[in-house]
């Protein structure tokens, strides 16, 4: 427990892993995790560690698969396009039961989109992300001081069950400065034992180690185990937290910076005549559906509040499965709530309104668009170019 | 009385490989086998395996191994090197592997001088997937997707990595050396033997490029394959030590 400093997100996030026993850390330059690799240049040499810049994300991930394939305490961080680079190395990490910490403070998407604090990363993080069957544990911090304290969380759930542990923050979190302090002190990877599958020097006589993602025949029965360890983790590891949740009639549902402006909401409900909860997930994957199907059962209405074009709400409808209305108020690619919006949406669940929420079909209503090209032309000749 | 003259290295397990008839990973195999036992750090190497053909490297050699992504083993061996610094890292690599989709890859680790050891079999195809064209495919050399031959105005020229490294400070050590016959298999060995000295002796990077025959994809016999080495992989790609700055 340290006294309450002043700090940068992405700062608290670098210095909040190497306190939690952090010592190899490769990245490659990108608005706006800047602050972490930089913080990291600085700081992990003092702490016995290894920083490297990577000439891509992609052979910074893979610098990690090395590092994390001896046991280190290994991590690398990006932002959104940057992440997408890494997904091939996520899943040879998932793939080989490698332990590690990936962090994306997410920016605006698809493509190079912007620098702006954004959502739109949800389904890459939850849902794998590379290729193949496979999930990595996701933490949503919401504050600068969980940005700080997950690094922690987040090697020993990586190392618990032998994969890969991505915090997934809002580009805005890494920016803002808040008063912070860290809840652990500071560990000596030294001090935590080794791990048996870990590749290393000096054998003595024990039986070689390979880490290794080629499975071939032993495919099923890898991934099968593999399942049953997410089966786990479903059930064991589900973090969220619960605002005014025990008499609400609108149950807000946000992650990360989102439940912040959720939060203003909740605080101003009982004064507009409102009475309004907030569920936050803080594992996105596990995602706790199973305290958010009990408490759909007591609501009138469900309002996702996300900063994406409907990602998040389609796991809050698989876990309230019918039991209530879930509604969405998006804010993709950079748009930001605020209270005041957030209740209009709230008033709209309770009236059959529409003001405040968002449905892509009505979005999408009386629009047309046209194709340029006519593609009914390309039909009429064979490849040898005869036309008919 | 009998005396043994020869046995296989400690440092490879009991495992039968998987290579083709003729083809040149395994001597290459045994070769490193034997540095690490004459050396006497069998003990501290770990090993990286690629993806093509030598993807179970990891479970031929007797050391601690991760197999990886195809064209990142430079930048894994940093991961192990980097984290465990006592350690005799090697990244095993083939040309589609090193000199295609991991060029940054080698380049860079080049340019860090990262201390491991490389060895680049150059077979001038890939062998695994089947034989397409590689970097390194010669001019005129027929693959399954160069099926009239390469052809430098549609698919460039072959690239030679020991020459073209040679240029970056970062780099220690680099030979080219072949194993299509006794004498250059011995040739190969000592050069095989300086790359990880050298990492011993901290001296930075080093990368022994191995002309090597896949008669398998080449569509040769063994001898024809060896042939093929000498008369048309050695005029584009010479034998030699191209960089040695490890004596200093």
């Amino acid at each position: 427990m340290t006294e309450k400093t002043l700090r940068k997100g992405n700062e608290a996030l670098a210095e909040g892993a190497i306190r939690a026993g952090a010592r190899f850390f490769a990245g490659y330059p990108i608005t706006p995790q800047n602050e972490v690799p930089e913080y990291m240049s600085a700081y992990m040499a003092d702490a016995g560690g290894a920083f490297v810049q990577a000439e891509s994300e992609i052979a910074a991930i893979n610098m990690v698969y090395g590092a994390a394939a001896t046991g280190t305490r290994s991590m690398t961080s990006s932002s959104s396009p940057g992440i997408s680079l890494k997904q091939e190395g996520i899943t040879y990490l998932a793939s080989a039961d490698l332990p590690c910490l990936i962090v994306n403070v997410m920016r605006g998407g698809p493509g190079l989109g912007s620098i702006s604090g954004a959502q739109g990363d949800y389904f890459q993080a939850t849902r794998g992300g590379g290729n193949g069957d496979y999930h990595v544990i996701v933490l949503a911090p919401n504050s600068v001081e969980e940005l700080g304290n997950f690094p922690k969380l987040g090697f020993e759930l990586a190392e618990k069950y032998r994969m890969p542990c991505m915090i997934l923050a809002d580009g805005i979190l890494g920016q803002m400065m808040e008063s912070m302090s860290f809840n652990f002190d500071p560990i000596d990877p030294n001090k935590l034992g080794k791990f048996d599958w870990a590749v290393d020097i000096h054998k003595n006589g024990r039986a070689k180690n390979n880490v290794f993602s080629y499975k071939g025949d032993n495919l099923i029965a890898d991934v099968v185990e593999r399942a049953k360890r997410y089966g786990l983790i479903e059930q064991t590891e589900p973090r969220f937290e619960e605002r005014n949740t025990e008499d609400c009639d609108v149950l807000l549902v946000a992650y990360g910076l989102s439940s912040r402006a959720c939060l203003e909401a909740v605080n101003h409900a009982k004064e507009a005549g409102l009475k309004v909860g907030l569920f936050r997930p803080i594992t996105l994957w596990p995602f706790p559906s199973k305290r958010l199907a009990e408490l759909s059962k007591k609501v009138k209405a469900i309002l996702t509040v996300e900063q994406s074009l409907g990602q998040l709400v389609q796991d809050v409808k698989l876990a309230v499965n019918g039991q209530a209305p879930v509604y969405l108020q998006a804010y993709p690619a950079g748009g930001q709530p605020d209270g005041a919006a957030i209740l209009t949406g709230v008033r709209s669940c309770l009236n059959g309104g529409k003001e405040g929420l968002f449905d892509l079909h009505e979005h999408a209503a009386g629009f047309t668009y046209e194709c340029k090209r006519d593609l009914s032309l390309g039909v009429q000749g064979d490849r040898k170019g005869e036309t008919k | 009385m009998s005396t043994i003259l020869a046995k296989k290295p400690a440092s490879l397990t009991d495992l039968p490989m998987h290579y083709c008839p003729g083809c040149g990973h395994g001597i290459v195999h045994r070769l490193m086998a034997e540095t690490f036992d004459e050396l006497n750090i069998a003990d501290r190497v770990i090993g990286v395996a690629p993806v093509g053909c030598a993807v179970f490297a990891d479970s031929y050699f007797a050391c601690d191994c991760v197999q990886g992504a195809h064209g990142r083993g430079p930048a894994i061996a940093t991961g192990i090197k980097r984290s465990k610094p006592q350690a005799i890292v090697f990244s095993y690599q083939g040309d589609g592997d090193l000199a295609s989709i991991g060029m940054a890859e080698i380049v860079h680790a080049a340019v860090r001088s990262e201390n491991i050891t490389v060895i680049f079999i150059n077979n001038a195809i890939y062998g695994m997937t089947g034989g397409q064209m590689a970097p390194t495919t010669l001019v005129g050399q027929v693959a399954t997707t160069a099926p009239k031959g390469r052809d430098p105005k549609l698919q460039g020229w072959p690239i030679n990595m020991c020459e073209m490294l040679a240029q970056i400070t970062g780099s220690k050590y680099l030979a080219r050396v072949a194993v299509d016959s006794p004498q250059n298999v011995l040739k190969a060995k000592q050069c095989i033997k300086k790359a990880f000295e050298n990492q011993v002796n901290g001296v930075g990077f080093s990368m022994v490029e191995v002309l090597s025959q896949c008669p398998t994809n080449w569509h040769a016999s063994v001898e024809q394959a060896l042939e093929f080495v000498r008369t048309k992989m050695m005029p584009q790609y010479p034998l030699g030590v191209f960089k040695d700055e490890g004596a200093k």
